[in-house]
């Protein structure tokens, strides 16, 4: 490690040590923001992980983040809450395992397609294994974690996977990905096992999901499959990344930030239109950053469009 | 680039913070806050179950002079929130409503998830939550644990209860046989409801001859009714939601499923399904009811019709609107703004509704409530209710026509 990697290291420590502090504003609505920003940036900072070097969309958020909480709702009457955060990452990994080997081999607007119809299928499979064998149903989390809690959990499950990233980014296993993401014919041809590489990031991001999910469980009280696997949240991340930009580990983040407080100050003030003014929001952000907030973005796009 | 957008945002949100400063000015009224779906799935219920009764509420209190406590009249304002039916939205939404819109009391939200996923909030800030459009049977357990909480439109076993007695009555009379067709959406509220009617119907004494579950969202229900069909029941019983309460509705017209029982669940009651089906709807059984010739309701539905400009439906829109009622009785009752004191109100007090006398019991549940309605002749009937009185006489459906 050199001096900027130590600076750099020192910076985030930072970020989040004030970050922590949010609970003791004593607000309860800045806490509830803050517990948004941090379950987006989690989920918007694992996707990229996976889509920024690889370039491939992934639309199964919903999908492994819908069944951590499911894995909390069903078991929470009898297994130690503590336990259910370590099946659903279980239970994320060998989903997004299976999903992985079986449709990394499509490209392109197959898999965008493909991982859309999954949340969707989740949700059928989940909801068709409760009514035939739920008896009692596992829809009702009471808790007695707060708020507070559900925070400092979001905020060290991000710092993991920062460090997981920037770990990652350092390794064989991204310069892998990097070369997979520029050309996958060359990829191959250098020797790199891309099939594993690809999977093996799948289900980082999908592990992570998955335990968010798990860790907002307590937050609805009562969970149905409506709610826990709604599209919206994996487009939502989605737009949230690539407003932010994907090439660099706190890119999801500044995404993340405005995108919050924008939605957030449109719903006080025209609570009637908000999502009418959301989409003239995209427009002209779109419109006016078409390349994201981090400045490399340009470069990326070009490349995205080259190959794509 | 940055700073034009940084510049852009903090214009949006400087906008956002005026029109919302100026909102809320205006000293002396008493602030109620209000979340639901304007938008989302759940927007079609909320915009004719919901928003209507506040609205009407609100102009009703504001007509005649505002909330009588001890130091003079003070009207009303609501201040309303869309959650686009996301729960995350709701809860973020009554956080502001509380901390930046200091509003002085709360509306419970729109269906049972929503209900409950808020009870934490409203607990944490000691806000009483009367929870208008909930059905569950965990009552007691959540009155435990939220001892604000109050349930007024009733819980699954009666609800189940009241269709299997009505069914066993028509056996023991010999006007219809005992074979069962059920149906169910495979989504929380059909779940719980048939996993609830199934030993319910055995211990009536009925034959359960076709019991199958369709997902939510389901587009074509035509293999779910052909199928109750083969099994040639007696009575077709279907735990639905609103778009598959149409559908099934629709496609027993088509392959003219002859039974004598039709009951499908949420809708039934909505003015939307006689208007649909018109003269077809004749003798369709669903869930909760009203006593539309009792003299409070048929004024209710008048002011309804002509402050809102819609229909109420004749099931949850009296209960919602009841649940109003006893939120201004009891602030006028304490007589000042003192949310404890007002919990404690409601606890132990009656009070005077559109729908009768409404007491809680010990789990700060309404007990007397519908649960069975019937259209008749172009309106929907209550049929079978607990501790509510006028119930219209059962009858037998006859064809489609």
């Amino acid at each position: 490690m050199n001096n900027k990697d130590w600076r750099n290291l020192g910076l985030a420590a930072l970020g989040l040590a004030i970050a922590a502090c949010l609970p003791l504003s004593g607000n309860g609505y800045y806490l509830t923001i803050g517990v948004t920003i941090a379950m987006y940036t989690v989920l918007a900072t694992s996707w990229a992980l996976f889509s920024g070097p690889t370039h491939y969309i992934s639309l199964a958020t919903a999908a492994f983040y819908g069944l951590g909480t499911y894995v909390v709702a069903m078991g929470i009457d009898d297994v130690p809450y503590v336990i259910l955060l370590v099946i659903a990452l279980g239970v994320g990994a060998i989903a997004a395992g299976l999903v992985g080997l079986a449709t990394l081999r499509l490209s392109g607007v197959y898999f965008v397609i493909f991982t859309l119809g999954l949340a969707e299928m989740t949700r059928q499979v989940v909801t068709w294994i409760q009514s035939n064998w739920g008896g009692h149903q596992g829809n009702y989390v009471l808790t007695d974690i707060t708020e507070e809690m559900i925070y400092w959990q979001l905020l060290a499950v991000a710092a993991c996977v920062y460090l997981v990233g920037w770990l990652i980014g350092r390794s064989r296993l991204g310069f892998a990905l990097k070369i997979i993401g520029n050309d996958e014919v060359v990829a191959a041809h250098s020797g790199i096992n891309t099939a594993r590489s690809k999977v093996i990031l799948f289900m980082v991001s999908g592990m992570v999901a998955a335990l968010v999910g798990a860790i907002l469980a307590p937050r609805w009280t009562y969970i149905e499959p409506s709610m826990a696997f709604s599209p919206m949240l994996s487009f939502q991340v989605v737009i949230m990344a690539l407003l932010g930009g994907v090439n660099r580990l706190w890119g999801p983040l500044v995404g993340v930030i405005p995108f919050t407080l924008l939605w957030e100050a449109v719903s006080i003030s025209f609570p009637n239109q908000t999502l009418l003014l959301m989409g003239v929001a995209f427009l002209l952000i779109v419109y006016a950053i078409p390349h994201g907030f981090v400045g490399l973005i340009e470069k990326y796009n070009a490349r995205f469009r080259g190959d794509g | 680039m940055k700073r034009r957008l940084i510049l852009k945002l903090a214009g949006a949100m400087l906008a956002g913070s005026v029109a919302f400063s100026g909102a809320a000015l205006a000293a002396d009224v008493i602030k109620f806050g209000a979340v639901a779906p304007k938008t989302g799935p759940l927007a079609g219920g909320a915009v004719v179950t919901h928003w209507p009764n506040i609205k009407l509420w609100a102009a009703q209190i504001n007509a005649r002079g505002g909330l009588k406590l001890k130091d003079g009249q003070r009207k009303i304002e609501i201040i309303e929130y869309d959650d686009q039916t996301n729960p995350g939205e709701t809860i973020k939404a009554v956080q502001r409503l509380v901390t930046q819109d200091k509003v002085d009391f709360l509306i419970g939200p729109y269906g049972t998830g929503f209900n409950l996923a808020v009870a934490p909030v409203f607990a944490k800030y000691g806000y009483p939550l009367i929870a208008m459009t909930a059905i569950t049977d965990q009552i007691p357990d959540l009155a435990k644990k939220f001892p604000g909480m109050f349930f007024t439109l009733g819980s699954t076993t009666p609800i189940v209860q009241g269709v299997a007695d009505i069914l066993s009555e028509l056996v023991a009379d010999g006007k219809i046989g005992n074979k069962i067709a059920m149906v169910n959406v495979a989504d929380a509220f059909g779940i719980e409801l048939a996993n609830a009617a199934r030993p319910i119907f055995k211990a009536a004494g009925l034959d359960v001859v076709y019991d199958k579950s369709y997902p939510l969202g389901t587009q074509d229900l035509s293999p779910i009714v052909k199928g109750a069909k083969a099994a040639s029941p007696d009575a077709f019983i279907a735990w639905s939601y609103p778009p598959d309460t149409f559908g099934l509705t629709g496609q027993a017209m088509v392959q003219g499923l002859d039974v004598k029982v039709f009951y499908t669940a949420v809708a039934t009651s909505f003015p939307a399904y006689g208007g649909k089906f018109g003269s077809a709807a004749n003798n369709v059984m669903g869930t909760g009811g009203v006593n539309p010739d009792d003299p409070a309701i048929k004024a209710y539905m008048k002011a309804h019709k002509e402050i809102t400009g819609l229909d109420a439906d004749f099931w949850a829109s009296s209960s919602v609107y009841s649940s109003l009622q006893i939120l201004e009785q009891a602030i006028e009752g304490v007589g000042e703004v003192d949310r404890a004191k007002v919990t404690e109100y409601i606890k132990n007090n009656s009070f005077k509704t559109i729908l009768g006398d409404i007491t809680f019991d010990e789990n700060n549940n309404n007990v007397n409530f519908w649960t069975v309605g019937q259209w008749q002749d172009g309106v929907y009937q209550g049929v079978k209710a607990v501790g509510r009185d006028g119930a219209k006489e059962v009858r037998l459906k006859s064809g489609w026509k």
